[in-house]
């Protein structure tokens, strides 16, 4: 016998670009981040838990430059993770599987996120008086 | 005999878990639950971010806000050990690793969850 290659079935490297395939991926990834974003809640009501001077310690960090890229992460990860969980129920409930629906809710999920963590953050720093 | 086992046994093991569909559902559940528990967070995140030690200490004294809280622990956690689960399923192609690594997992995530739940309840159940 030859030793020919055995036949492998179609993988992403022989499609052509599509957002759908792009938002999957994307949703697997920001239910990772949302999962250290679960983590995040914890350490603030352990803090708390702990008492003023820990709770004091974790603003401190969430405050400092990596908890403002946390939170930053934490909240697009969650507005796109919201949005497109959505998209998904309502696929299971069978609503918007024509080609043209599932692209148009997608840009749709991408631009509704984006504008809702831009919102979210305007919102935070107007409040704060500038400077989170 | 080299096979103790009965032919219908070694076919079983093979065959699906059994509990593919309630898995699914719970998934589901958890999502629907978390689309009103989120964007409540999400409101409340902007009260936190600016409060003190002692106006988070009395706000969690009031039982629906510790129930609240508590449950922003349990669903997400839940939610996300479910998601992960399947990302490990996926990805991780030894079967005895992907088992040993979900069996971690949901070890963590039960852990991280009372862990959450024990420090709400002190914070809500202790007098100033």
């Amino acid at each position: 016998m030859s030793s020919r290659p055995m036949p492998l079935s179609p993988h992403i490297g022989i499609y052509r670009w599509q957002i759908t395939m792009t938002l999957s991926i994307l949703h697997r990834a920001s239910g990772i981040v949302l999962f250290s974003g679960a983590l995040g809640l914890v350490y603030w009501l352990v803090a708390l838990a702990l008492g003023p001077a820990a709770f004091a310690q974790a603003a401190w960090f969430f405050h400092s430059w990596v908890g403002q890229a946390l939170l930053c992460l934490w909240s697009l990860a969650f507005f796109y993770h919201l949005l497109n969980g959505v998209r998904h129920l309502c696929w299971d409930a069978g609503w918007g599987f024509a080609k043209r629906a599932y692209r148009t809710s997608g840009w749709l999920v991408v631009v509704c996120a984006l504008a809702l963590t831009g919102f979210a953050w305007a919102f935070g720093w107007l409040l704060a008086g500038g400077g989170a | 005999m080299s096979n103790m086992r009965t032919p219908l046994a070694g076919a079983r093991r093979l065959g699906a878990a059994h509990s593919g569909t309630h898995h699914w559902l719970m998934q589901r559940i958890t999502a629907l639950a978390m689309i009103p528990l989120g964007l409540a967070a999400a409101v409340l995140f902007f009260w936190a971010s600016r409060a003190g030690y002692f106006e988070v200490f009395a706000w969690m004294h009031r039982p629906w806000i510790l129930l609240f809280v508590v449950l922003l622990v349990i669903v997400p956690l839940w939610h996300g050990f479910l998601g992960l689960q399947v990302v490990i399923e996926d990805y991780v192609p030894n079967r005895g690793m992907a088992f040993a690594l979900i069996t971690v997992l949901r070890l963590a995530t039960v852990a991280v969850a009372l862990l959450g739940i024990i420090a709400a309840a002190m914070v809500g159940f202790r007098s100033f």
